[in-house]
């Protein structure tokens, strides 16, 4: 079965290699093309805020294995400042520090789950997920995978 | 230019045709490229394909946007092409902004506008 | 091979593993007089009524040592390898799924026979072969029957997806125009194909204009708007403009009630009026008279 994947976030050209990851995840775990992109796109958004903010971090990507569903869940982690007003930073238009803005609040519209867990001075890790539907012929496929 | 990008001069126009997924730095170099050319020559049109992207994010559009401010500065019409479908939904799901931009289907269409522009 | 006398099989382990090379090796050497066997089982039976008895004899003879090495290795690759050379031999000689499975399961019985007529003179042995013959045999005929499950679930997914596509059809009415009649409920799921196909088909026709006619959508409400709205944004992204018809003035009210912006989108009331509009975009029909607006 698939495993997390780990993408170390240190340099621009890492945005690259965690998009192409995520893709390539979102695929494996059998996500439609579109979704895939909505992952990756939300995968380079929060990668490139550790960069511009706090300039290394990591990201994970892991399967969520359901019976009804199937999930992809991206855990973006940096030991930075924390972010002082989340709301604020979760609103369009927000500016920053590094003037890009946007970026964490358009990721939250692509993913499905989307939470930001941040401290002062500790650092911040954003968790979101996307969701496919098992319908029922890959249910019962995947019952009668699991029994020995 | 490293060959991720290839720029090529036509009539008056400036085609420059993306060949795979940029880091941030190459799409600041193709950014800075484009407005370099733009001083040099007269150039009355940009075409960026974006056929090779396969994500399109706020850095990339705010690239894309910053490439047609400097274009219009000097009297160029810029206009993006190639957008895939998914790449299009994500954007719009995205709210990235880009209404000042045209956007074309393909190339072709893009040269035929620009045309029609004169 | 003589028959087991002083055999040490109390050596054997729980489930009698150890007497598989065994019964094997014995079913090897007796495959001339057990192939004879199962064919006249599978013609008793009435099945491969469409092969001849050459025929089926011919093929048999490697279904038969195949068998036998799947017995042997038991190992899953082997087992499914086994499955599809089954499949690939018969079915294409018009033999139904059911009636492999019969076959297979009718060798598992001829070969337990002999098994019994070589081990009857000792009843714990007989019983030790057995609980080494019977899962081997057993995950053969599964591993056929899930074989077959699988393709009729692969023939199922392809259907499914051409349903899927047939029922949210984009039409080609002439060149660079396409149209969308939207019909029935629109939930986030049917809206997503139904975006995906509509960009999918303006990028292979290169379309410059799109016609979404809404008239057999049921219920508007923000959720569906939200959708026809980012379809519409997302097609000018590839160079598309979008006409949306079908829109009557008390849908449009309720939508303008609900928040929604519709002065950034081009609408005309009847599906005909929009073809029209669509074909001036396109110049095929000289621009309208301001009076006619």
């Amino acid at each position: 079965m698939t495993h997390e994947v780990l993408v170390a976030i240190e340099s621009d050209g890492d945005l690259v290699e965690a998009r192409a990851a995520a893709r390539a995840l979102a695929t494996r775990l059998g996500f439609s093309r579109t979704d895939a992109t909505l992952i990756a796109t939300a995968i380079s958004e929060v990668a490139r805020n550790i960069i511009v903010h706090v300039g290394t971090g990591r990201i994970m990507m892991s399967p969520l294995e359901e019976e009804m569903r199937c999930g992809l869940q991206v855990v973006a982690e940096d030991k930075g400042a924390g972010i002082r007003d989340v709301e604020a930073a979760l609103h369009d238009g927000y500016a920053g520090r590094g003037g890009l803005g946007l970026g964490l609040s358009g990721a939250k519209r692509l993913m499905d789950d989307f939470d930001i867990d941040t401290k002062m001075d500790r650092g911040t890790r954003v968790t979101m997920t996307k969701w496919r539907f098992r319908d029922e012929l890959e249910r019962m496929k995947e019952k009668r995978q699991r029994r020995p | 230019m490293p060959h991720r990008v290839a720029i090529l001069a036509q009539d008056h126009n400036l085609i420059a045709a993306i060949q795979s997924d940029l880091s941030d730095s190459e799409v600041l170099e193709l950014r800075d490229d484009l407005a370099e050319r733009i001083g040099r020559r007269r150039v009355r049109g940009i075409v960026v394909d974006v056929t090779a992207l396969d994500v399109i994010d706020s850095f990339v559009a705010r690239a894309l946007r910053e490439i047609a401010v400097l274009a219009r500065l000097r009297g160029a019409e810029t206009i993006i092409v190639g957008i895939q479908p998914d790449v299009a939904i994500a954007m719009v799901q995205f709210k990235l902004n880009l209404t000042p931009l045209r956007t074309a289907l393909d190339l072709d269409e893009a040269l035929g506008l620009l045309e029609c522009a004169r | 091979m003589t028959t087991p006398t002083s055999h040490d099989w109390t050596s054997a382990d729980a489930n009698g593993e150890s007497l598989l090379p065994e019964l094997v090796a014995l079913l090897r050497a007796s495959r001339g007089e057990l192939r004879e066997e199962w064919v006249r089982r599978i013609t008793d039976a009435s099945l491969l009524g469409v092969m001849t008895p050459d025929e089926i004899f011919s093929e048999v003879t490697a279904v038969y040592d195949n068998y036998v090495d799947a017995l042997e290795t038991g190992s899953v690759e082997t087992l499914q390898a086994y499955a599809r050379d089954l499949s690939e031999r018969i079915i294409p000689r018009g033999v139904d799924t059911d009636e492999v499975l019969g076959i297979v399961l009718l060798l598992r019985d001829v070969l337990a026979r002999r098994l019994f007529v070589e081990y009857q003179h000792d009843k714990d042995l007989l019983n030790a072969i057995l609980d080494a013959y019977e899962p081997a045999a057993n995950r053969i005929a599964v591993t056929v029957g899930v074989s077959f499950v699988e393709e009729r679930e692969r023939v199922i997914r392809e259907q499914q997806e051409a349903i899927r596509e047939l029922s949210t059809p984009v039409l080609q009415v002439r060149e660079r125009l396409l149209i969308l009649p939207i019909i029935g409920m629109l939930d986030a799921q049917r809206a997503r194909q139904l975006t995906e196909q509509l960009l999918s088909e303006i990028q292979s026709s290169r379309a410059k204009v799109v016609v979404i006619d809404i008239t057999g959508v049921a219920t508007i409400d923000v959720a569906v708007a939200d959708h026809i709205v980012q379809t519409v944004e997302a097609a000018r992204l590839m160079g598309a403009s979008a006409i949306i018809t079908g829109l009557s003035s008390k849908i449009a009210q309720t939508l303008v009630d609900l928040g929604v912006d519709l002065s950034m989108m081009n609408t005309v009331g009847d599906l005909q009026g929009g073809l029209e509009e669509a074909e001036r975009l396109l110049g095929v029909l000289p621009p309208a008279e301001p009076t006619e607006r």
